[in-house]
């Protein structure tokens, strides 16, 4: 389930959202588990948990750091990609496709206006690459 | 930022840099797993030119090491390496260090990169107490390490030597097509290895030289391997099992600690935490549940505190989570749990080292 970045939504902690019917499916980009580097650990919430915007909603490591994962909108979880506690990896090999972290029943979809669009996303990289 | 002689080599092989002490250098090439593989099955390359290093020279040379350093320099015989501690009055650990022995009379201490000024003033200011001429040899080396069961081999072949007459913990002076080197059969992996020190300049040639003899066998190998490897050893590291403010004989390091001979700098403090009795001892542990312990995380048991995370990682070797920390006497059994992320993860004491050939 490749995505069409185009399509995406993007928060400045690097997660990217995609709306798929009534849920919302959310990962982090490919930049971000690039900076990160190899992916060896993750947690995430269970089916059923409540998250929050901007608060965080689980963790990545890789071999060199610890990286929460922050909710770019409020919702519940509805589904969850157990496949990524056994291998991690995936996030690294594919973060927009098999990588996809959790679903959430979004509980305001105007939350999804304050998101970055793909244009705006990768400005905001090279700025921040800048820096 | 300092570079190392290696620097552009390193980014032709695609590492990614990042600082440290003060030193560009390379944290990981291909993977930091596959590093750590390599090194535990084969060989592995490491630049450590950023160690620092200090020569001492003279008539007072071993009487100058017993004072400055805890272990028994005495006991060292000519090419002949010892692990030691320079300690603080307080007992306090101001480094840890390798000091090689060529002679009476001249001294090689191998340094870390973060501590090599301090360790540098600290040692000086003893120089007035005896006939030694200490000085700070830090910008004439390049330093190399091959580590892993394949290291001498391709060592033996880049270099055209034997190294059968190196034993553990001993090092040979071998000259290489006019390159004077150290050769010293030491590391901080828990492999068989070695480590080079070489002139300031020469450190690619014999970089590509090691890669050639090692090719296929060998994979170069950035300071994040390093530090996994180390911690499956359960070596100390400067700046988390050990510094200023800690007690080396609270960190597990007692057998490198002349306490019942020659008087040394910090001798007197250590003495009296004996008689005062240890409060603290660095273990290992292991996770029972799922997380990665880092430095700085509290170490519970059954809801108090007892102690601090002081490094962990997920060991590529064993594929768990381990991890070094300070626990109080006091843990009854060995089970103990991890604050991490505001849940606590049961975990378990165990031995060191975590890896085991």
């Amino acid at each position: 389930m490749a995505q069409v970045l185009e399509d995406l939504k993007f928060t400045n902690d690097h997660e990217w959202a995609h709306e798929e019917g009534e849920v919302l499916v959310i990962g982090i980009t490919d930049y971000a588990q690039d900076s990160l580097g190899e992916i060896v650990y993750i947690e995430l919430p269970s089916e059923g948990d409540e998250i929050t915007k901007g608060d965080p909603f689980g963790a990545v490591e890789s071999t060199k750091a610890v990286s929460d994962l922050y909710a770019p909108v409020s919702g519940d979880v509805v589904e969850v990609n157990e496949a990524l506690l056994d291998a991690p990896e995936l996030i690294n090999g594919d973060p927009y496709g098999e990588g996809w972290m959790i679903k959430v029943k979004v509980y305001d979809h105007g939350e999804l206006e304050d998101l970055m669009n793909y244009e705006e996303y990768t400005d905001f990289v090279d700025n921040d690459v800048e820096e | 930022m300092k570079k190392t002689s290696l620097n552009s080599i390193h980014r032709e092989l695609g590492a990614k840099m990042v600082e440290f002490a003060g030193w560009e250098m390379p944290v990981q090439y291909e993977g930091l797993r596959q590093e750590h593989l390599a090194v535990r099955s084969s060989a592995g390359l490491f630049d450590v030119s950023h160690m620092g290093e200090i020569e001492v020279r003279g008539k007072d040379a071993i009487e100058f090491c017993q004072w400055v350093t805890t272990n028994d320099v005495k006991k060292v015989e000519n090419f002949q390496a010892q692990y030691t501690l320079l300690c603080n009055n307080e007992g306090g650990v101001v480094d840890d260090i390798i000091i090689y022995k060529f002679s009476d009379e001249h001294f090689l201490f191998c340094v870390n990169a973060s501590n090599s000024d301090k360790d540098f003033a600290w040692i000086k200011k003893e120089e007035g107490k005896f006939d030694v001429d200490v000085s700070d040899a830090s910008p004439q080396y390049s330093q190399i390490a091959v580590q892993g069961p394949q290291s001498k081999p391709i060592l033996s072949a880049a270099i055209g030597r034997d190294l059968d007459g190196i034993k553990k913990f001993r090092f040979d002076a071998i000259n290489w097509n006019g390159v004077e080197m150290i050769v010293a059969r030491t590391g901080y992996t828990g492999e068989e290895g070695y480590e080079i020190f070489l002139p300031w300049d020469k450190a690619p040639l014999l970089w590509n030289e090691l890669m050639q003899s090692g090719a296929g066998g060998v994979k170069p190998c950035g300071l994040g391997a390093r530090d996994t490897l180390r911690i499956e050893m359960g070596y100390s590291l400067y700046g988390h099992e050990i510094d200023e403010d800690i007690n080396p004989l609270e960190a597990g390091l007692g057998r490198y600690i002349k306490l019942d001979s020659d008087d040394f700098i910090g001798k007197n403090a250590l003495v009296k935490s004996l008689e005062r009795g240890l409060s603290k001892r660095l273990a290992g542990f292991e996770l029972i549940e799922r997380g990665i312990p880092r430095q700085g995380y509290g170490i519970f048991k059954n809801g108090n505190f007892i102690g601090t995370v002081t490094s962990g990682t997920l060991s590529p070797s064993l594929e768990k989570s381990i991890g070094l920390g300070y626990l109080s006497n006091e843990t009854g059994d060995d089970r103990i749990q991890i604050r991490i992320r505001d849940t606590f993860r049961e975990a378990k004491i165990v031995g060191i080292p975590f890896y085991v050939k």
